[in-house]
Formats: structure tokens, sequence, C-alpha cells
């Protein structure tokens, strides 16, 4: 059987719901982190409560990956003659915070700051029995309609 | 309680020195700041140094002669070269000692930074998952800043053609071939909007600083400049840097705005009493920005002063006279220093084809890096 590994099982989680990223919420005031920490980088608290985080937002920023990152620490495809562009962006979760991650989308012209994201997983790299190694990413919501 | 002079200057050129260490390029720039400030090594009562990828600055003491003096190494990414900088100046400020060395020099592989996540503090995955760029976080800061101010690509490729200008009429830099801004913005797009001649490269060089109290000045130099202020923060819980999973939805103005602020009141000097600055130029965006940061121009106004020409070499305020990082490349443990150099060289009236006219009084420089880091000073004749 095929499986997902999710590139760092402490970062996100695959649930039936679909994918959930893995932060913390400070018990003192109430910032959110992620991913996941013993400390609070806004109060100095450090009563944190795991948390998992809102799966859709709205983008803040973005770029693309132009040229292919260096192998190690990249475990995807760093072969200059098979490497493709990906997004990358930070994405708004109301009332949370703004996480970076991947995008399923790299074509500027078909992203726009504003838009509506949700949360995915893609994969990095995989094995001969068909597993792969993933890890989270954000999909323009309209895109299927599109 | 007297301040800091800068009494000698000496650098190793920047860009690709095969064959020659990036130790052995500090060494060369030490004595080079010896010889100009009519010092020997046995004078120096002590010295500060640091490099990211060449080594230890201390060892440099094997090829100058060990004369059993105080070294300090010191390592705080892009801001080495200033925290060497600050480290000797506060030594001399306190009293401890009259006369030292500050030295920061490098030697970086080819391509884009490798990250270590783990040292950066990140996990493993950030890095396996093609998030540890720094190049990245150029592209996106920039583009939201561009999408907030209305600044044009047009203007992004005026700052790449300044650079490459500038490092033209530099015989120290390592890019001397002045490119059109229609090449800059044909260039490949590597972290949009950034394209490959808006970017500055990881490269080689070494720059080293006589300092002394101010009081002592003359016995080394007819023309000391002196340190008004010099000032490195990190970063606040809500400001936008680089190699961050997530960031506050509260936003806050960042280190550079946190260290130019200290610095103008430290030297009791205003924005506008600046006669040449020199600032962290990663890419064309990063000059754009960090005109406003350091409190030269409102955010937006920039596309107006580059499309007068007031950042040239003759305008009103001269910007990375040198030909900054895109012409100089990045050896980061040399580069703030770099700027210190370029900094006397213009208020001693030294700088040659690239002097800035009208015999200026004071220069600022800048650094900003990883993890969300900067570096200000300010000095005056």
């Amino acid at each position: 059987m095929r499986v997902d590994v999710p590139v760092d099982d402490g970062v996100f989680a695959i649930t039936p719901d679909g994918p959930r990223l893995l932060g913390t919420r400070c018990t003192a005031c109430g910032t959110y982190t992620f991913p996941r920490q013993s400390g609070c980088p806004s109060c100095t608290g450090t009563e944190m409560l795991d948390v998992q985080l809102a799966p859709r937002g709205t983008l803040w920023t973005w770029t693309v990956q132009g040229f292919p990152p260096k192998a190690p620490p990249y475990i995807g495809e760093s072969d200059p003659a098979r490497f493709v562009p990906f997004g990358v962006g930070y994405v708004e979760l109301p009332g949370q915070l703004k996480v970076e991650g991947r995008l399923t989308e790299s074509d500027p012209s078909r992203l726009q700051i504003g838009m509506q994201m949700d949360l995915v997983v893609v994969p990095l790299s995989g094995d001969d029995a068909g597993n792969r190694v993933v890890t989270y990413a954000f999909r323009p919501i309209c895109a299927a309609g599109s | 309680m007297t301040g800091v002079a800068i009494v000698g200057i000496g650098m190793h050129a920047f860009g690709r020195t095969d064959g020659v260490s990036g130790l052995e390029q500090g060494a060369a720039a030490v004595r080079r700041a010896l010889a100009d400030a009519g010092a020997s090594w046995s004078d120096m009562q002590f010295a500060v140094g640091g490099s990211a990828s060449a080594g230890s600055a201390d060892s440099l003491v094997s090829t100058l002669g060990l004369t059993g003096l105080q070294f300090t190494n010191v390592a705080n990414g892009c801001a080495t070269g200033g925290t060497a900088l600050f480290t000797a100046a506060s030594a001399i400020l306190a009293g401890t000692y009259d006369v030292g060395v500050a030295v920061g020099f490098d030697k970086h592989e080819r391509g884009a930074f490798r990250v270590d996540s783990r040292s950066a503090g990140l996990g493993d995955w950030y890095g396996a998952s093609g998030l540890a760029l720094t190049t990245q976080f150029f592209g996106m800061k920039l583009n939201r800043y561009m999408h907030e101010h209305a600044i044009t690509r047009r203007t992004l490729a005026k700052v790449a053609a300044k650079a490459f200008r500038n490092g033209a009429a530099n015989p120290m830099a390592w890019r001397r071939k002045p490119l059109s801004e229609e090449e800059v913005l044909a260039s490949s797009m590597l972290s949009y909007p950034l394209t490959q001649y808006m970017f500055c490269s990881p490269g080689e060089g070494g720059v080293a600083l006589v300092l002394c109290r101010a009081d002592q000045a003359r016995r080394y130099s007819d023309r000391p400049v002196y340190l008004k202020a010099v000032v490195v923060r990190s970063r606040r819980f809500g400001s936008f840097e680089v190699l961050a999973p997530s960031l506050a939805l509260e936003h806050n103005a960042g280190p550079t705005v946190d260290a130019s602020s200290a610095a103008y009141e430290q030297a009791g000097i205003a924005p506008q009493d600046v006669d040449v600055a020199q600032l962290q130029d990663t890419e064309t965006g990063a000059e754009i920005m960090h005109m406003a940061e350091n409190g030269f121009c409102a955010d937006g106004d920039q596309e107006q002063w580059i499309a007068d020409g007031e950042t040239e070499i003759g305008g009103r305020l001269p910007i990375n006279t040198d030909g900054g990082c895109l012409a100089n490349g990045e050896p980061i443990g040399a580069s703030g220093l770099r700027q210190v150099y370029e900094s006397v060289l213009q208020l001693r009236g030294d700088a040659g084809d690239r002097q800035v006219p009208g015999q200026p009084r004071v220069a600022y420089t800048h650094v900003y890096g990883a993890p969300g880091i900067s570096g200000v000073t300010i000095l005056s004749r």
C-alpha cells in the first residue's frame, strides 16, 4: 500500500479532514506560533497550548522559486534539467498568524495578493514502491473553476 | 570621555580570487590598514574579527605575528563586520585599550547561500521543503512592498544599473561592467519579481580598520574619521524577516528602523544631515525599501527619487557609491566593513572617479541580514 509520509510529523498532520498545520497558542496572551514552540515570542510566557491551525486563509505575499534549491537540504528535484519552479508565499490565517509555505501555483499571472487559499500536501520525493514524502502547500481555492 | 576614530583602512579586492584563502585576504586587508595608519601590527593592543565561511579570524595572528594581543572572534550573520566594529569601538570607549583592529573577510561557495536550518533554529523539514532560501524572503518582502507603495519594475532595474555603473568606477569591485536597465530586466527570473542581475552574489573579500581613541587620532592620520554611532539590533515581535516559517498578524517596523533611529539619536545627527549612504542591497528592492527604513524618505517616494537621479553620485543623497553588494558581491564577514571603508574614502575625498562632490561631511552605513539583524554606523570628518 502506498503511503504519504509527512516531511516532519511535528509540523503538520494528515487527518480525515485533510492536512492540518500544528501550532501553539500562548495561554497568557493568545499569540499563535507555527511551528510549535515552548515559549511565546510576544509576551515571553512559557505555557503554550498545542493547536491545529485554520486550513484556509488569504495570500499575503508571494514569490516564485525560479532555480533549484541546493541539495541538501532540499529533498525535492534539484537537477536543473528537470526542476520546475514552484510558488512560495505567506498565507494569513484569520485571527491567528501568517504561515509561510509552498504554493501549488507558480504562474505570476495567476497569483494575487488577497486571494483565498486552502491547505493541501504536495510530494517532495518518492520511492520505488510509490510511497511519497510530502510537505504542506497552499492552493488557490478558485483554481479548479477558472 | 573621548570618542573613537578610524585612522587606517585596508581592503583586499572583492570578487573571486582563486588560490587565495579568505584568511589570506583578511591578512592583506590588515596589512594595508596598518600601512594606511602608519602603524605596525606590534602597535595593536587588541583585534576583533570574523568570517562566516573562511575560518577563525584569530588564526590571523599566525601570519600577522604572534604578539600576544587580545583577539576576539565575532560571529553575527550578516552583521558580523558591524559587530566587529561595535566590539572594537566599545573596548576603546570603555578605556580598556587605545588602539586596535577590526577585520572581516570571507570566501563563499558559488551560488545562493546554503542555509543550515538547524543552526538557524529551524527544523530540517524547512530546508527539505525548499523554503530555506534567503532569496525567497527578498522576493516576498519586495512583492508586498511594491503592492502597497506602487514601486515599479523599471525602478528596480534603475537601481541595478546604478550599482554596476558605480562598480565600474571602483577598482576594488567585482562586477565592473555597466549593464543597461533592459539587460537587467531581461536576465533570468530568480525569485519573482527579482531577476538575476537584481541580486548580489555570495563572493570573497576582506576589509580591516585601525581604530583608536579620538584624542590620539592625529598620531596616526591627518584625516581621521570619527565614529559618531555604531548600533546593532535584532528583530522584535511582529517584524517580517528572512527564514521565518510564520509571521505575526501585527506589524512591527523591524530591526533596521530600530537600529537607524538609535544611531541618529546616539550621533545627534538627522537623516537630512547625511551626505552619502551605503545601504544593504542584497537585491535592488532592498536598497529601495531601506531608503525609507533608514529615514531618508517616506514609503513610496523612492519611485520619484530614483527617476530624478537623487541617489546617483551628484544627487541629493548618493547611495552605494562603490557599487554596493550588487557590484561587490557579499562576503558576509567583510560586507559591513566594506561600507565603512567606502565611507572613509568619501569623507577623505579619496574616492577617485566616484567621489561625491561638495566635500561630504557625514556618511551612513547599514547592513541587514539573516535572521533579522541590522547594523548601522554614522561617521563624520
